[in-house]
């Protein structure tokens, strides 16, 4: 009865399955969600939604599915306090995330003004869902949503801050059933055996197991191993926008490889643009919401990962050297060459993939030459992976 | 239709949107799945739907070398394998040697249970994929012996995740999902004033306006729960610390946080 609403959840990027919506039925048939719209909500969210990242991705689509749900308010004081704060420079804007906005009526943006207001306890900036800075939230102020309720700060010239708006990516998790296979026999180079693991005995040694009862005179003598495990963890860094779009699919089919490539002790993959800064995202959308601090992954992923960086390495050379670019609000200056040089130094197996590295303006260009004095640079292409991994393993 | 209902128990305060889950899961005869930080009750609420249903509770605790297989049944082949030795009848009973794991003794008892697996995101990536079988099917076959173990009664899973690794999608698909939010300040005063109930109200104050600025410095590792916060509060009463001096100084700082990153990181922050 609410098919739409399937659709809606699946367009905002939910992973709802036929499987779940039928279970929604089902319960909906035995009456679960109770007469309140708030046990239906509820009752909602609890199928459908399996992890709280995705709370507010649902929400914004189950507002705006039901609509019409009443809401009094005015704009309390602390959110004024918030939203007035002296702001920090707007980075990435993504266009696309803001598209739902357009559609939208003012009094349907009213309305859900004052949703926000009932429902938020802290500050958000950055967003796109609650009332703060920055964003593409249609609320607040200094965001890039093409249409909105301001509150509080000074207007600003549409559109001036949305030059990384332009980028289009594809969800690279999503099933690529192009064939990853030869990614994923390469990466089954990738192997150490090692039965030095400290986990404990508990495979039973047959042919030992045979010897010593046989040395034992037929009494049975019961010997144990450890199982043999592979020991390789691996760091995946990948480029995402600008000039890596071009190769976008082919990065897809090597993060699906790598992922599907089970064999690895642990495998952490985040992102960059053109290098890696003080920032790495955890999504290849680059959003900002979802960032980890480099810092924090060098401290916290220990020495004995094997770091694969994936990108062109093309960009002008100010991206590579200047010690402000792209640093953000992290409150770190470090320029992008001096972050390679600490992945460098942190992590001593470490190899760099670069999908247009036969190109002529690639291996011209100075920055490309500049990151190839840190790390090897390998083509990605099957046998340039199979290079790079035996040179993971070797040294 | 009619369902049998959780409410709650006594020493167990529920949200209504738990024990809505609860239920949800109950009706849909689905595994629940329930994520949140640690100290906000996961491995409890089992124990409080197996008291107030007045089901039996099977524990099966999950490290990180746990198999799937553990929790279905262990063929102890060593045993038979030493057995054989001396002879005697015992050792062509195969049944004799088969263990069932926890999973296992769900299934085959004669009442309804309630089974938590607490803390699935320990074992392997791949752990939660195997028992997909299981959990919907309700039943596993030994081919040792050749025995289909059958669940006579479908037993109430709940299934606790720290969410230090993410579950496989085709395992969260045939879940219900609930995640418990951290206390907010007004209950965890509560639950402190269970702990010390003559607590001073400026010392409380001062702890909570700590603790949760503490839980707000983004790059801490791991943020103390609410078993910290009654320890800390024991140490601070015990050495008779000034209560304006508590979140100035924060005094005895191991007590809530336990990586030494984190407690350099929070007296930077402090200054």
């Amino acid at each position: 009865m609410f098919e739409p609403f399937f659709y809606l959840l699946k367009s905002r990027g939910l992973p709802v399955s036929l499987n779940e919506w039928m279970t929604l039925t089902e319960a909906l048939d035995k009456g679960l969600g109770g007469s309140s719209f708030t046990g239906f909500y509820y009752l909602c969210r609890s199928i459908l939604v399996k992890t709280e990242s995705n709370f507010d991705k649902f929400d914004a689509a189950f507002l705006d599915y039901f609509k019409d749900v009443p809401f009094p308010g005015e704009i309390p004081p602390e959110f004024l306090k918030w939203l007035s704060r002296p702001q920090v420079k707007t980075t990435e804007i993504n266009h696309k995330r803001s598209a739902w906005l357009e559609d939208l009526t003012l009094e349907r943006m009213e309305e859900m003004l004052k949703e926000r207001l009932t429902q938020q306890k802290k500050e958000h900036n950055k967003g796109k869902f609650w009332v703060g800075t920055r964003g593409v939230s249609p609320f607040g102020h200094n965001g890039a949503a093409p249409v909105g309720i301001r509150v509080a700060g000074e207007g600003r010239h549409g559109g001036a801050m949305a030059v990384a708006g332009q980028r289009r990516y594809r969800d690279w998790s999503d099933d690529n059933t192009l064939d990853t296979r030869q990614f994923v026999m390469a990466f089954r180079l990738l192997r150490q055996y090692s039965s030095r693991i400290d986990a404990p005995k508990t495979e039973l040694d047959i042919n030992q197991t045979v010897r010593e009862t046989s040395d034992n005179a037929g009494n049975l003598k019961i010997v144990y191993g450890r199982p043999r495990k592979n020991t390789v963890k691996l760091l995946l860094l990948i480029d995402s926008g600008g000039s890596m779009e071009y190769y976008s699919r082919l990065c897809s089919m090597l993060f699906q490889a790598a992922t599907k490539s089970n064999h690895f002790k642990d495998l952490k993959v985040y992102y960059f643009h053109n290098c890696v800064y003080a920032r790495l995202y955890t999504d290849p959308t680059l959003d900002p919401t979802k960032f980890i601090k480099t810092e924090r992954v060098l401290k916290n992923i220990s020495s004995d990962y094997k770091v694969i960086l994936v990108g062109d390495a093309f960009m002008s050379l100010d991206e590579l050297d200047f010690r402000s670019y792209y640093s953000y609000d992290a409150g770190e200056n470090s320029s992008g060459l001096e972050w390679l040089r600490r992945i460098k130094k942190r992590y001593p197996h470490s190899v760099w993939l670069n999908p247009s590295f036969h190109s002529l303006i690639n291996i011209k260009s100075e920055s490309r030459r500049a990151i190839e004095r840190e790390f090897k640079m390998y083509p990605l292409s099957q046998q340039g992976l199979a290079a790079g991994l035996k040179k993971l393993l070797r040294d | 239709m009619e369902f049998t209902q959780f409410k709650g128990s006594e020493d167990y305060v529920v949200s209504k949107e738990l024990t809505d889950a609860v239920n949800i899961a109950m009706a849909l005869e689905k595994p629940l799945l329930i994520k949140g930080e640690p100290g906000t009750g996961k491995t409890m609420l089992a124990q409080a739907i197996s008291k107030a249903l007045g089901m039996e509770l099977i524990i099966w605790n999950i490290k990180s070398t746990t198999k799937a297989q553990d929790g279905l049944y262990v063929y102890d082949v060593v045993q038979r394998l030493y057995d054989s030795q001396f002879g005697g009848n015992t050792v062509d009973d195969i049944e004799k040697y088969i263990t069932l794991g926890k999973l296992g003794e769900a299934f085959d008892s004669d009442e309804q249970k309630v089974l938590l697996i607490d803390e699935i995101d320990k074992a392997d990536l791949e752990f939660p994929n195997d028992l997909l079988w299981e959990l919907d099917k309700m039943e596993f076959y030994i081919p040792e012996t050749g025995r289909t173990v059958k669940a006579k009664h479908r037993p109430i899973v709940i299934i606790t995740s720290n969410a230090e690794k993410e579950l496989p999608g085709a395992f969260l698909r045939r879940c219900i999902f609930h995640y418990i939010e951290f206390p907010n300040e007004e209950l965890m005063r509560e639950i402190v004033k269970v702990h010390y109930p003559d607590l001073e109200e400026n010392i409380l104050t001062h702890v909570m306006e700590a603790f949760y600025w503490i839980r707000s410095i983004p790059d801490i590792q791991k943020k103390p729960s609410t078993s910290e916060v009654i320890d800390w509060i024991a140490a601070i009463r015990a050495a008779g610390i000034p209560d304006d001096k508590i979140r100035e100084t924060i005094p005895f700082a191991g007590v809530l946080l336990k990586k030494n990153e984190d407690i350099d990181l929070m007296h930077a922050k402090l200054g």
